[in-house]
């Protein structure tokens, strides 16, 4: 067992939740591999680690959500095994999900009494809610109108309402998962005050996050996981965000790149005041102004969720928004005819997205359908006026592959049978040998074996030693800070500020992304 | 028009709009447990078949109608496993189960009765027979009021008012029961169902049964009520007008009454009357065969309000990874 | 890591369905009291036994092959048109007003232009519900299935009070002229010296829809509007992730698959029964969906799903005439391969790739 339990004093209560020798895969993808824990009545206990860490795994299990391959569980001292969610509930627990189990056309009371009704007919059940929900009101500061429709209620106040479901099940240990991911700074305070309300009256807590500033905050105790194992259990007063943060990253052999100073040339990118309203009309970006040159790649750093992915969208014309774009010099449409992602790489934006498995790339298509995904209409691919040349291509794709090491280096595999760093380096050959002047590149290396980031970053600083732009947007700090020329962290839609990477370090940017500055840009 | 004929086209009206109301009702318990079903005219078409072979051969309309829920249940049941438990095409499954029950119904019928595709002709005990309500006789000659009591509200058959009266129950079913609280939760997130500790696959099949049993209901209307026997397509895409009816009620037991309603009006008119002159413009027959389909995709194209269907509605559950 | 061969996917899957499916034809047989083997005998002799057999065959399979396109080009954007009966209605009437535009010299002049006009008329029975999709997210599905009434509500009406010559009972149009008879596969062959049934109405439709297979392969694996079809069929993000409009694939595809149902037209209408008359699709549209399913959407799989349905077509009609088994034993195993090869595919599926996975770990 590699846990690292540091609670020195001997606890005399038996814990609240104790798991033995948790391991669960997913296929081949080992999520939790041999995990122990134990939770202590009474506190709120933190998980940190980084985003695929295993930490939702692990509290689904718990939940009953999920089957673990191997382990125990223990509640109050007790062995209980968890097969489905029922028994869970029964056993005191409440899950907040990260994306939230709620029936949006139905009542606040509608959604708290269901599964949990008491009797075949609603009335009774209602009522009895009615006087339960106005009692956790006044106890925890968990007001919402009981008569509301999800769909009219806030964020904030539809993850009430998920509280308010567990505690109506009476619930003792209240598991939440990344639960501020979606609040505001505001509405993350309350759920704090919620939190520590819940605590005094003896309720067990598991905040699952990975935000160092949360846990320092509000837990007593905390684990961090990282590539699903449990890496150390410590009191949070003990420790500090450098040392979690250092165990949550491990001492990942990330190899710094060869890389010699930017000589930056001219604006390639400038982006004035852009702005992107969502489908839910939610303001996603909120005026963000920056610039990228020649020669030069600026990173853009800030937790998942800020506003990063949205601008990413709207200048690789997957989005709309308002505001300014020019490309050397030139401005782009933005909403008309010409804002297409079509339209954007005829202006030799290139765009490795995010989620290649979604966008990227067709997972059913072949690695030479897709070396020419987005730029299937280039003249070169044509046979003729109403043929694709598919040889041309397969011939095409074939040195692509060889070039960009990508194996096992057969065009005619279809995309979903190459692992997660091979496909990354056919969208990464796709994009990258258009010879674009800009490159917009999210989470270059995410899913991606060790093996393959060191090349798919070397690719990156050739591009911008060719005199490219090149704007990458990626959740893990220490690829910004290898890879970044400058530095720019976005929070809640805002460029929080700009940094050099050789003046700053993890933790300032840590401040900045958790929005903590009083600079805002 | 003279009053009795306008009586006469209600009571025509109520006739036809029984079947479509059951059917329409059928549809609304599943597709608001999130599975979707265009099978509805097959599984009338079954219960038509059955109902009626059965009550021929035994001479009892009441094992007739069992037979009929049977049927359109044991269709219920291929769709059940196909789209929940397989989760297959929920529309492809309904297709299927539309000509099964086309192709299976005449086949059966050849096999059975050697009559060309339908059933004897029902009589006597072998066909619902209309239900005087009380004093319906003896109010006929009432102006209006009494009237309307014999004609339109006395008369019909049991099936007729157990249709009616599933409107109101329908609703009370939905809204007021826990029962009904977990099927439209499960139409509308099965995972918030799941986690709170509740069978997703266990409410999507007793939907999925209660479709059945109402389909059957109607399939056995068709055959011993509405008409004497089974004749080959005898439903003559009254499943598809039913569809119509539910998204044009919005997936709402009362306004499933009003919709089908409609439709069964329509159908009246249409019946009365081959072509109606409106002062020189003469509406033909079709359009009003037609009328329906397109007050739907009227309806669907969101000129008149929005049909927001069930949010799960044709997505099979699987626990997210 | 492949779950299985691609070969079992494409080819073991498809056959297994079917077995399934005919199993249980089978068991429909011996349960209404025939000997299904005989009836399999009788089909093939019947179907395939005679030219004329084949005559009817081929050209039910003709019918099959347009409609069975249509429905595998529209799979390929993800869009199911139920609608192929209604467009194939209207392709009939678009043949029916070329046919009696003009007294057409020579059926060869004529056959273009019936073509375009069948193809146009199905077209734009698809575009309305196309368009909502598209543009308002009516339900495709149920749009077709409403359009499929209406056309036929559409063409009972135009039958019935416009196009039925005067002092005819028949709702029907006149005969179309001399001009605009196809010949059929007897004419053909007979070019070549090959003795051809002269009863049987195998068309030069057929030709016309060998070569939709073709073209439909070609379009579907070879354009850039095939590649942006089924780039958009996998993944909506993805497609506009590479520029592909969501609205210009809905529109184009469902054309493309209006237009295939309503060529069937040519084959039928203008082919067979020289004018055109009520439900003279005659359920051919729906089929189009089992030949698409078993066809796994690929022209070549629709080309001999279709081939398999004409001989079921023209089989099932001389069971109908020589035993007590009804035609609509067809309709039976119709809805069974729409059920197995559609709609159960996880009930076979599953199973053989645990099978095939197991196999692979005894190699290993």
């Amino acid at each position: 067992m590699n846990t690292v339990t540091q609670t020195g004093r001997q606890e005399t209560a038996a814990p609240a939740i104790e798991l033995r020798g948790i391991s669960k895969a997913f296929g081949p993808v080992q999520a939790n591999k041999d995990i122990s824990i134990r939770v202590m009545p009474g506190t709120i206990h933190g998980i940190i680690g980084e985003n695929g860490a295993g930490k939702s795994t692990l509290m689904s299990i718990l939940y009953g959500f999920y089957k673990a391959d191997a382990g125990e569980i223990f509640i109050n001292g007790n062995l209980t095994p968890i097969p489905d969610s029922q028994t869970a509930i029964r056993a005191g627990i409440g899950m907040v999900f990260q994306h939230f189990k709620l029936v949006q056309n139905f009542t606040v009371l509608e959604n708290v009494i269901l599964g949990a009704e008491d009797g075949a007919l609603l009335r009774p059940s209602l009522s009895k809610a009615r006087g339960t929900l106005k009692r956790l009101a006044e106890e925890y500061e968990l007001n919402v109108d009981p008569d509301a429709l999800i769909e009219d209620l806030s964020v904030g106040h539809q993850q009430r309402v998920e509280i308010l479901k567990a505690l109506y099940r009476e619930a003792d240990i209240l598991i939440l998962d990344e639960p501020t991911g979606v609040l505001t700074p505001a509405e993350a305070d309350h759920l704090f005050r919620i939190l520590e309300n819940l605590k005094r009256e003896g309720k067990t807590i598991i905040l699952i996050t990975h935000k160092l500033r949360e846990i320092m905050h509000i837990t007593d105790t905390v684990s961090v996981m990282r590539r699903g194992e449990m890496t150390a259990t410590v009191k949070t007063a003990e420790t500090s965000p450098e040392k979690l943060a250092e165990l949550m990253v491990g001492r990942k052999v990330l190899l710094r790149v060869d890389k010699k100073p930017a000589a930056p040339g001219a604006n390639v990118l400038e982006v004035e005041n852009l702005r992107v309203v969502d489908e839910d009309g939610v303001e996603r970006l909120k005026g963000i102004s920056l610039n990228v040159r020649a020669g030069e790649i600026l990173g853009i750093a800030g937790v998942a969720g800020n506003g990063q992915s949205q601008l990413l969208e709207v200048l690789g014309g997957v989005a709309h928004g308002t505001g300014s774009i020019r490309i050397k010099g030139q401005e782009i449409d933005l909403t008309g005819k010409h804002s297409d992602a079509q339209s954007r790489r005829a202006r030799g934006i290139a765009h490795v997205p995010e989620d290649r498995q979604r966008e990227g790339l067709i997972m059913d298509f072949t690695a030479w359908e897709n070396s020419v995904f987005g730029y299937h209409h280039d003249p070169a691919y044509q046979k003729n006026k109403f043929l694709m040349d598919n040889a041309a291509i397969q011939n095409e794709t074939e040195g692509k592959m060889e070039r960009f090491d990508v194996r096992p280096p057969d065009p005619n595999l279809p995309a979903k049978s190459f692992s997660g760093g091979n496909q990354q380096k056919i969208v990464l050959a796709r994009e990258i040998e258009r010879n674009p002047d800009l490159l917009l590149i999210g989470q270059p290396t995410r899913g991606v074996d060790i093996g393959a980031i060191e090349f798919i970053h070397q690719q990156i600083i050739e591009l911008r030693d060719a005199g490219k732009a090149i704007l990458l947007v990626s959740v893990e700090l220490e690829e910004i800070l290898s890879m970044s020329d400058r530095i720019a962290v976005m929070f809640d839609g805002k460029i929080m500020g700009e940094r050099l990477p050789q003046e700053t370090d993890e933790k300032e940017l840590g401040l900045l992304m958790a929005g903590v500055n009083g600079e805002v840009a | 028009m003279d009053f009795a004929t306008v009586l006469q086209v209600f009571d025509s009206t109520v006739r036809l709009a029984t079947p479509l109301l059951l059917a329409c009702l059928a549809g609304l318990y599943s597709e608001r447990a999130g599975i979707f079903d265009i099978g509805l005219e097959g599984k009338m078409l079954a219960a038509a078949f059955f109902s009626g072979a059965v009550a021929a051969v035994t001479g009892s309309v009441w094992l007739g109608l069992l037979a009929g829920i049977a049927a359109s249940m044991a269709l219920s049941g291929i769709h059940g496993l196909a789209s929940i438990t397989f989760r297959g095409n929920q529309l492809i499954s309904g297709v299927a189960i539309n000509f099964l029950a086309a192709g299976l119904t005449v086949v059966i019928a050849q096999d059975w009765f050697q009559q060309g595709g339908r059933t004897p002709s029902l009589v006597g005990g072998a066909r619902f027979s209309p239900i005087e309500l009380p004093f319906a006789e003896a109010v006929k000659d009432v102006p209006i009021i009494g009237q309307t009591y014999y004609q339109l509200i006395s008369g019909h058959t049991a099936l007729v008012y157990i249709a009616f009266a599933m409107v109101p129950l329908t609703w009370w079913l939905l809204f007021r029961t826990r029962f009904g609280l977990r099927l439209r939760a499960v139409g509308e997130n099965p995972a918030a169902v799941d986690t709170a500790g509740v069978s997703v696959i266990g409410i999507r099949y007793a939907a999925v049964a209660i479709c059945g049993l109402l389909c059957g209901i109607a399939g056995a209307y068709l055959a011993t009520a509405l008409q004497a026997g089974f004749v080959k397509d005898m439903t003559a895409g009254r499943g598809y007008i039913a569809l119509a009816a539910l998204i044009f009620a919005k997936w709402r037991p009362w306004y499933a009454l009003s919709s089908t309603l409609l439709f069964g009006f329509l159908q009246a008119i249409a019946l009365r009357y081959q072509n109606i002159d409106l002062g020189g413009f003469v509406v033909p027959v079709q359009f009003m065969d037609a009328l329906p389909y397109i007050l739907t995709v009227v309806i669907l194209a969101g000129f008149v309000g929005k049909a927001i269907p069930p949010r799960a509605g044709g997505e099979p559950y699987a626990k997210e990874r | 890591m492949e779950r299985m061969p691609k070969w079992a996917d494409v080819v073991l899957i498809p056959l297994i369905s079917l077995l399934i499916a005919f199993i249980l034809s089978g068991l429909v047989i011996i349960a209404i009291g025939e000997d299904p083997v005989a009836a399999v005998q009788m089909m093939v002799k019947g179907a395939v036994g005679s030219t004329y057999g084949w005559g009817y065959t081929l050209y039910y399979a003709t019918n099959f092959m347009f409609t069975g396109l249509a429905v595998a080009v529209a799979f390929h954007a993800s869009m199911f048109n139920i609608g192929g009966e209604g467009q194939a209605t209207l392709g009939g009437l678009g043949v029916a007003v070329v046919c009696l535009a003009l007294p057409w010299p020579h059926w060869a002049i004529a056959l273009p232009v019936a073509v375009l006009g069948s193809a146009l008329f199905g077209a734009l029975w698809a575009a309305i519900p196309a368009y909502l999709q598209a543009k308002r997210g009516s339900h495709i599905v149920i749009t077709t299935i409403m359009f499929n009434f209406i056309g036929a509500s559409l063409l009972n009406y135009l039958l019935v009070n416009v196009m039925r010559p005067v002092g005819s009972m028949d709702p029907a149009t006149a005969k179309f002229s001399e001009g605009t008879h196809l010949p059929t596969l007897h004419d053909i062959l007979a070019v070549f010296g090959i003795p051809f049934s002269k009863a049987a109405p195998a068309n030069i439709s057929f030709i016309i829809a060998v070569l939709a297979c073709f073209g439909v392969w070609l379009l579907i694996w070879r354009t850039r509007l095939g590649y942006e079809l089924r780039a958009y069929g996998k993944s909506e993000p993805g497609a506009v992730y590479a520029g592909i409009s969501p609205v210009k694939i809905i529109m184009v595809s469902m054309l493309i698959s209006g237009g295939l149902a309503g060529m069937m037209a040519v084959n039928n209408v203008m082919g067979e029964a020289e004018r055109l008359v009520m439900n003279s699709v005659e359920g051919a549209g729906f089929i189009g969906i089992a030949v698409a399913l078993m066809g796994r959407s690929h022209p070549f799989g629709v080309f001999l799903a279709a081939i398999l349905f004409g001989f079921l077509y023209q089989g099932g009609a001389e069971l109908a005439l020589w035993t007590s088994i009804p035609r609509e034993l067809i309709v039976v195993i119709q809805a069974l391969v729409i059920l197995f090869t559609g709609a159960l595919d996880n009930m076979v599926r599953v199973p053989l790739e645990k099978l095939f996975l197991t196999l692979r770990k005894e190699d290993v």
